[in-house]
């Protein structure tokens, strides 16, 4: 099955992709990612202050600055990843550093 | 053959529905991932049951008999409807796999069942009634009175959790050993959950406190080397056989002042046989712990003959396992049996204020029952009237009243 993993955090910090690049515990997650296959796409974020939400409600569409949900996390980036099931997905989304700092958001990919 | 007694034929239906509905149920969700289809086809197999069985008596094996009845009904259905991939495979698989086991040791479905029913992925109570439905066998509006929640909103509930196990790719399986411990303390978290909400109540969710043990004996016998489901049917058992005096017209009795002859001393035996089989294992937790402290008091033969001493140091035991303030303030309690009751005040005191119990009738309760048995009967008139505020159900009221009275 397709997983998309939404990895949130609450942006105190934010690392530069040089810093991520060299983080031992992202390259680990790297590492077993393409261990598995490889990843099927994903990207890192810019901060949540960029962040518009789209809705359209009776053919109306209403652009809101801002996240889509009030919450202290926030998506900062997806991975697309293969795995076998949920058990296997939320064993990998376990390891990506984010989980240990924020959450991470497993979502079953629509096919 | 001749036909079968109707009233012989019924207690041979009640009796499979009690021990085959869950494996019968497993093994079509087993076969074809379907769980709608295969609680459909289990009950269809036993209405059949009661006519087939009157017609030619009951089989030798009902379990294999309602197996292959409700596998042919699931194939019947998928032919009528062989719409879509998955049904084409779930057909596929349905006719190829042999319909008679070749022997009688089938592995036992019902563990990847209840391991999938309290995947930590559901909400808890859609994990508890998923196990009652598919598990044990109870009907949607069973489920809803058993906790006083409107039929279609428990359907609903349970359609959800059905959806994400398969939406979400739920693995249908007993855990590999990495995942065991936590994923088998989250079963043993909805089995004490079934056994509590029907321990707790007077009414008609009595039902339930059976369903827990019937479910925790299956899973002893399935998970034979596991002590901690040793120990939490132990627990059970033991608390079970002390239920009928534990109220008396409807007000709490304490457990110094229970009828012990009214105590259940068959469950007791069996509590404590079980209890020393978990531990044996020699691998101890919460579950085990608890059964035992259960154990001091049902096998004390009167209220001075309990061995306090040994209770405040399982609690000890307790408190470094499961820490939480409800077990430190049963410690107090032990703790003022066993060395006084001022050692025990200066306890609850300590609890009290660390704030962690605010709210909690119990902690003000406990505080008037040590200050009352120290003497210091206007301190304990107050705490009591601060525990009646706090007290959430009649008989709790009812009980601290006549305690709060007889001052």
């Amino acid at each position: 099955m397709k997983y998309v993993f939404l990895i949130c955090d609450d942006e105190k910090t934010s690392s530069s992709m040089e810093e991520i690049r060299a983080d031992p515990a992202f390259q680990a997650y790297d590492a077993e990612v393409d261990r598995r296959g490889g990843s099927l796409g994903g990207a890192r974020l810019r901060p949540v202050a960029a962040a518009t939400t789209v809705r359209v409600r009776d053919g109306e569409t209403m652009v809101s600055d801002g996240p889509f949900a009030e919450t202290k996390d926030f998506v900062g980036g997806i991975d697309i990843v293969e795995c076998a099931d949920l058990d296997d997905a939320l064993a990998l989304a376990a390891l990506h550093p984010y989980a240990s700092r924020g959450c991470i958001e497993v979502r079953p990919v629509w096919e | 053959m001749g036909v079968t007694a109707p009233e012989t034929v019924r207690a041979a239906v009640d009796a499979a529905y009690r021990d085959e509905w869950g494996q019968v149920v497993a093994t079509l969700i087993g076969l074809t991932g379907n769980w709608d289809l295969a609680e459909d086809c289990a009950q269809e197999a036993f209405a059949a049951a009661l006519a087939t069985w009157t017609r030619d008596g009951v089989p030798s094996r009902p379990g294999a008999w309602l197996t292959t009845a409700a596998r042919h009904r699931a194939i019947d259905q998928l032919r009528r409807d062989t719409k879509g991939a998955a049904k084409v495979r779930q057909l596929a698989v349905l006719e190829r796999v042999p319909i008679e086991p070749a022997s009688e040791e089938i592995p036992d479905e019902r563990l990847r069942l209840i391991f999938t029913c309290c995947h930590p992925a559901l909400p808890f109570q859609a994990r508890v009634a998923l196990t009652l439905r598919t598990l044990a066998g109870l009907s949607t509006g069973e489920i809803a009175k058993a906790f006083l929640t409107a039929e279609p909103a428990m359907a609903q509930r349970l359609a959800r959790a059905k959806r994400k196990i398969v939406e979400a790719g739920i693995p249908y399986r007993v855990p590999p050993a990495e995942l065991l411990p936590r994923r088998l303390t989250a079963v043993l978290a909805v089995l004490y959950l079934i056994f509590n909400e029907g321990y707790d109540e007077q009414d008609g969710r009595r039902a339930l406190a059976a369903e827990g043990i019937h479910l925790a004996r299956t899973l002893a016998r399935l998970m034979p080397g596991e002590p901690e489901v040793r120990g939490l049917l132990a627990l059970m058992l033991l608390l079970e056989a002390r239920r009928a005096s534990r109220t008396v017209d409807g007000v709490l009795v304490t457990l110094e002042n229970q009828d012990r002859s009214r105590w259940d001393h068959a469950l007791i035996a069996e509590g404590v046989a079980t209890l020393d089989e978990a531990l044996a294992m020699r691998r101890f937790g919460p579950y085990q712990v608890q059964a035992a402290i259960a154990a001091c008091h049902t096998t004390a033969p009167d209220a001075e003959a309990t061995d306090w001493p040994q209770i405040a140091a399982l609690y000890a035991e307790l408190a470094r396992l499961a820490p939480s303030p409800v077990v430190d303030l049963n410690r107090a309690v032990a703790i003022a049996m066993a060395e006084g009751v001022s050692a025990g005040l200066a306890l609850v005191d300590e609890l009290a204020e660390s704030g962690r119990l605010d709210g909690y009738y119990l902690l003000p309760a406990t505080r008037a029952d040590l200050l009352r048995r120290d003497g210091r009967l206007a301190e304990a008139a107050t705490a009591y009237e601060e525990a009646l505020e706090l007290a959430p159900t009649d008989a709790e009221r009812r009980y601290l009243k006549a305690r709060l009275c007889s001052l």
